[in-house]
């Protein structure tokens, strides 16, 4: 599998496409602290956040199954599933026994994770995703490139071009708007006519057995109050204990996503309607391994806002499908490595640790703490290719012996200024796309005794 | 062992020590000199639009003018005079040309411009997301400071189905311009009670 460092190569390839993307993520990201700045409290509510995680994740068992009996005394039906091809086996099965042919999704990262929509295909059952979004990767056949904004890699010329030859809108008209507009009409057929609704779930209440799903869009309502069938797909880390502690994430998720204040939609499912058939399936896949992970499984807390990957200059400038997964950005690089250590061991080095992914998030996980980590863990472990090895164990030997760093430090100021291309060649990988800083006369620590040490 | 066991035995083997719950204190969380005033430049701030109104003349008023077009227009609220109970076991198909829904809420947000509405305000829980317009309903002292003091208002195990709606339906999936009307309410306009 090409690796993180070769696909971004082929994204930056289109420099206006790349800087595109860079600052519209940055913007997003600007929004969002335009929010959270704007509301007194913040800070604790974080906290407030980040404690009501860790007290869950130190009693999921307990609520998972204070979870599972409420939601069927509520008339739900639960499955549990350990992997993906078992999610993807009970979604089937449901399918199968209604006969069901007419399929609508809302987002849900979980499927994706699960490769649900492939392995209905191949079975010969198609699901229309509805996130608009969604919808739009779905025809290009690619994957989302983005948690909440899955079409962020792509212009609206791309987007007109795909509905031109999908949806028969105009050739050549790129007004968000009307786009918009078609895939509503195009939409509206799909919700109209579906049997089984698929959605995700956002936050799932012990207390109550209920769930909750939040999206701008509505699709999810539409999908799921029309169609005989529902069933709402969790990773189990989506529980929370009390339906008060909504209020502590329903505040934080949009502001920290997009800078809303809240979601148009923050829908509270508890039972099935009159005559509906409603299943939650609550997918393990990995998730009970992080949780032993004691280095790693606070990146059980997340509620995928996404707001590490939007002040990611990493992702930033590199775009979701580089990350080869499907959770991209610091989160994907903290979690992937769990699931498949061997296919994911570029992940933790695509990242500069400069922490801001920690900074913004909005339950503390210490991402970049963790990248770093996964750093160690995949090199003790042997999957790291050798060129990045052997300048790993060389730095980590020099970093190792205070008077070998000072020395090295001082041969390579001389080098750098002495004779420059030995740092500036095409041998050097690290030197691509970048220009060398000018290279100072005194090291710091030189400095620092010089002026200050006395 | 099955795959619930399997999944259970796993999470008591591998989750941490216990930590306590903290504590949600209500009155340390912002609070508004004007919450009626805040509410209502959120709602607009998110394309939705807030009117305030004495008395329900007006609405009823609204109503009758609406139905008079000829349209499909659904009230659900006693006050405003006939009540559309046949909208609840309508499908899909049938309210598919559903123009405007008139829904009285439960609690107004004022740090966000949300309004809950429980499934039998709404009748049928289709009416507030197909509606080409949504018209929404709440006593100006049902509007609260944050979310906290919201969900102590409400009951989210009451009904089956209810939520928090916050402007009209939107999308800046393309290129992040911001667009109104994606899969919902193209309009929602937000009537409160002095
Ligand atoms: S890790 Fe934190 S910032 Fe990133 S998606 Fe999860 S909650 Fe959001």
């Amino acid at each position: 599998m090409a690796k993180h460092a070769a696909l971004s190569e082929k994204f930056i390839a289109d420099e206006p496409r790349t800087d595109w993307h860079d600052e519209t993520l940055w913007f997003v990201r600007q929004k969002r602290d335009k929010a959270a700045h704007g509301l007194p409290g913040w800070e604790q509510l974080r906290e407030l956040a980040s404690q009501i995680k860790n007290h869950t994740l130190s009693n999921l068992e307990k609520y998972l199954r204070q979870f599972e009996q409420q939601a069927k005394a509520n008339g739900i039906t639960v499955h549990w599933a350990a992997d993906g091809d078992e999610h993807n086996k009970i979604i089937h099965d449901i399918i199968r026994k209604h006969n069901i042919e007419k399929i609508v999704k809302s987002k849900s990262m979980l499927t994706e994770e699960c490769h649900l929509n492939e392995y209905l295909l191949h079975q010969g059952i198609e699901v229309v995703d509805t996130d608009l979004g969604e919808r739009i990767v779905q025809f290009r056949k690619e994957p989302p490139s983005h948690i909440v904004l899955p079409a962020i890699h792509l212009k609206k010329q791309d987007v007109s071009e795909t509905f031109h030859k999908y949806l028969q809108t105009e050739k050549g008209n790129n007004d968000p708007q009307y786009l918009t507009e078609a895939a509503r009409q195009h939409l509206r057929d799909k919700f109209i006519q579906s049997e089984l609704a698929i959605t995700g779930v956002n936050f799932a209440v012990a207390e109550t057995g209920g769930f909750v799903v939040c999206t701008n869009e509505g699709n999810a309502d539409m999908g799921a109050h029309t169609a005989a069938v529902h069933i709402a797909c969790m990773g189990f880390e989506k529980i929370i204990p009390k339906a008060e502690h909504l209020a502590v994430f329903l505040r934080l998720l949009a502001r920290s996503a997009t800078g809303q204040a809240i979601t148009t939609y923050s829908s509270h499912f508890l039972k099935a309607r009159r005559g509906q058939e409603m299943h939650i399936v609550i997918v393990d896949n990995g998730r009970s391994k992080q949780l032993g992970r004691k280095d790693f499984r606070n990146s059980l807390k997340c509620i995928r806002c996404a707001a590490c990957f939007n002040t990611c200059p990493v992702y930033r400038r590199s775009g979701g499908h580089s990350y080869h997964t499907a959770v991209a950005g610091p989160l994907g690089s903290i979690i992937n490595p769990n699931m498949d250590m061997k296919a994911n061991a570029d992940l933790p080095f695509a990242s500069t640790l400069c922490g801001s992914c920690s900074n913004v998030c909005p339950v503390k996980i210490d991402i970049h703490e963790q990248l770093w980590k996964w750093r160690q863990v995949v090199v003790a472990e042997g999957y790291v290719d050798a060129s990045k090895k052997t300048g790993m164990r060389g730095m980590a030997y020099i970093l190792a012996k205070p008077g070998m760093y000072r020395f090295a430090g001082k041969m390579g100021r001389w080098v750098m200024r002495t004779f420059p291309f030995m740092i500036n060649n095409k041998l050097n990988a690290w030197y691509k796309q970048r220009e060398m800083p000018e290279v100072p006369k005194q090291s710091f620590r030189d400095w620092y005794l010089k002026n200050r040490g006395k | 062992m099955n795959a619930r066991e399997k999944i259970l035995n796993a999470i008591a083997a591998n989750q941490p020590e216990a930590v306590p719950l903290p504590v949600i204190d209500k009155d340390t969380v912002i609070s508004y000199n004007d919450v009626g005033m805040q509410f209502n430049t959120m709602l607009e701030s998110i394309g939705g639009k807030a009117v305030c109104i004495q008395d329900l003349q007006v609405l009823k008023e609204s109503v009758n003018a609406d139905k008079a077009t000829g349209k499909f227009i659904v009230n659900t609220i006693e006050a405003l005079g006939e009540v559309d109970e046949y909208v609840s076991s309508l499908s899909a198909a049938q309210l598919e040309k559903l123009e405007k829904a008139y829904i009285k809420g439960t609690v107004g947000v004022a740090e966000n411009g949300a309004v809950w509405i429980y499934e039998s305000q709404m009748l049928n829980r289709l009416v507030p997301f197909i509606c080409q317009h949504l018209v929404l309903v709440i006593d100006k002292k049902d509007i609260v400071p944050t979310m906290h003091h919201a969900y102590a208002k409400i009951d989210t195990a009451q009904e089956g189905f209810g939520v928090f709606i916050a402007g009209p339906s939107k999308t800046a999936d393309i290129e992040q311009s911001l667009v109104i009307g994606a899969h919902g309410a193209r309009s929602a306009t937000v009537y409160i009670i002095e």
